[in-house]
């Protein structure tokens, strides 16, 4: 029951405590590039989650064998194999999507939260930590690109997944779907997050007081 | 083996072998190519047939009432047909009706638009001389602005039926007088005059080539060997 409780701390850890995105601020050019609109989003972040949680399953597991002067080198052999089979799956099967997100599939091999992942984490864990942990972050990633791309989506076009909401005389607010509007929407969101953290803090402290 | 002394990597362990790396990495690279081929040979099929359904359904888009079409190419000044899959220098697509009339060709041309290559395929109909469609293969052209260039129908459709000489000219939005003008987006001007002179561009190299009269007649493909009937099956 310890234990259960253990995995899923680690699982809310990486979609909530310590968003990857929000409060660790990792793989934010992926991020900004292809969250202009909330599908996108959603298949970049589906798309991180499946090599996110692949490489971490084989880390994991391997790790007992890869000798750590090589470890790097190892990782990010199976993160690559992982997003090829992601590019190439993409294009055979939704070949409009995998246009529409063109070089950023392949440079998820860059995107420093999945090397960081595999070196913090699943090399130094248990399969079943490993696993939950991968998973954690890849939801919390994958939120972190449906949320923006879902903002910037409503605001930029005034659609949501492709549903029109506002009606034809919605003036859309183009910039919103431009490089700077995916920089103001990040801002706009650390600082709520921020804010959150900073009012969770205060309320802990206050608890505390009145405790004693 | 060593690798027991590394699962808990304690200080001062001793540095495994140059052998056993290099013996690593290389089992690593190894799986990982099996992998990558694997998933290569998997997929392979279907995204050659994902491209040639994106060119097929591009093609009926600029050439309305088509249902056939078939790859031509211009060899020694002369129109064949070619069912090769090979890279072609320049090809263009010929459309016909159900009947087998032919009814125009579906040409590729490219040029810089704003942000990147714009690719354009347009419908020309030799025998009046006139563009009767535009599609937009390929561009990275700002979104929310200059994507207008196919996101925008009243956009796509100014090239329904637009003569091509005198060459045609994007003109500010409203000041259309001349059958070779069209329209520019506002906000996108740029974007429209590329997608215009691209056209030009396409009809400089192929209008003269292109004589009304001498279109190659539709011919049933040859008989599917393997690949083709294996598709047809699989849909």
């Amino acid at each position: 029951m310890a234990k259960d409780n253990q995995t899923f701390e680690e699982f809310m850890k990486g979609l909530w405590r310590e968003n990857p995105v929000f409060v660790q601020v990792l793989g934010l050019c992926p991020l900004l590039a292809v969250t202009n609109s909330a599908i996108n989003g959603l298949a970049m972040g589906l798309a991180s989650f499946f090599v996110l949680l692949g490489s971490s399953i084989l880390v994991s597991s391997f790790k007992s064998f890869i000798p750590k002067q090589v470890r790097i080198s190892c990782y990010i052999i199976i993160i690559a194999t992982f997003v090829t089979v992601v590019d190439y799956s993409l294009a055979a099967m939704l070949p409009v999507i995998h246009k529409e997100l063109g070089a950023f599939i392949p440079l998820i091999v860059c995107n420093c939260l999945i090397l960081g992942r595999m070196e913090a984490f699943a090399s130094r864990n248990t399969l079943p930590m490993a696993i939950s942990d991968a998973c954690g972050m890849g939801a919390g990633f994958l939120f972190a690109l449906v949320s923006l791309g879902g903002a910037r989506e409503i605001l930029g076009v005034g659609e949501f997944f492709g549903i029109s909401l506002f009606g034809p005389n919605f003036e859309p607010w183009v910039i919103m779907i431009l490089p700077p509007g995916g920089f103001i929407t990040l801002g706009v969101m650390l600082l709520f997050f921020n804010w959150l953290e900073k009012k969770k803090i205060n309320l802990d402290n206050q608890l505390a007081a009145e405790e004693r | 083996m060593s690798s027991e002394q590394e699962t808990v990597c304690p200080a001062g362990a001793p540095e495994p072998s140059s052998i056993r790396l290099i013996g690593t990495l290389a089992v690593a690279g190894i799986l990982s190519g099996i992998i990558i081929i694997a998933i290569y040979i998997a997929t392979f099929e279907a995204i050659k047939e994902n491209k040639a359904r994106a060119l097929r359904e591009s093609v009926f888009r600029v050439l309305p009432d088509v249902t056939k079409m078939q790859k031509v190419l211009l060899k020694d000044g002369k129109l064949v047909v070619s069912y090769e899959e090979e890279k072609d220098e320049k090809p263009i697509y010929a459309g016909y009706d159900d009947s087998g009339e032919f009814k125009g060709y579906a040409i590729p041309s490219d040029g810089p638009g704003f942000a990147d290559t714009i690719g354009v395929l347009y419908g020309y109909r030799p025998a009046d001389r006139k563009v009767i469609g535009m599609w937009i293969l390929e561009s990275r052209e700002t979104p929310g602005l200059g994507d207008k260039i196919y996101k925008d129908a009243a956009f796509v459709a100014e090239f329904d039926d637009l003569a091509i000489e005198p060459p045609i000219k994007a003109v500010k939005k409203g000041k259309k007088t001349g059958p070779n003008e069209i329209d520019a987006i506002t906000g996108a001007t740029i974007s429209s005059v590329a997608v215009a002179k691209i056209i030009n561009k396409g009809n400089d190299y192929w209008v003269s080539k292109l004589k009304p009269g001498e279109e190659p007649a539709y011919e049933e493909p040859p008989a599917p060997a393997g690949s083709e009937a294996e598709e047809a099956q699989a849909q």
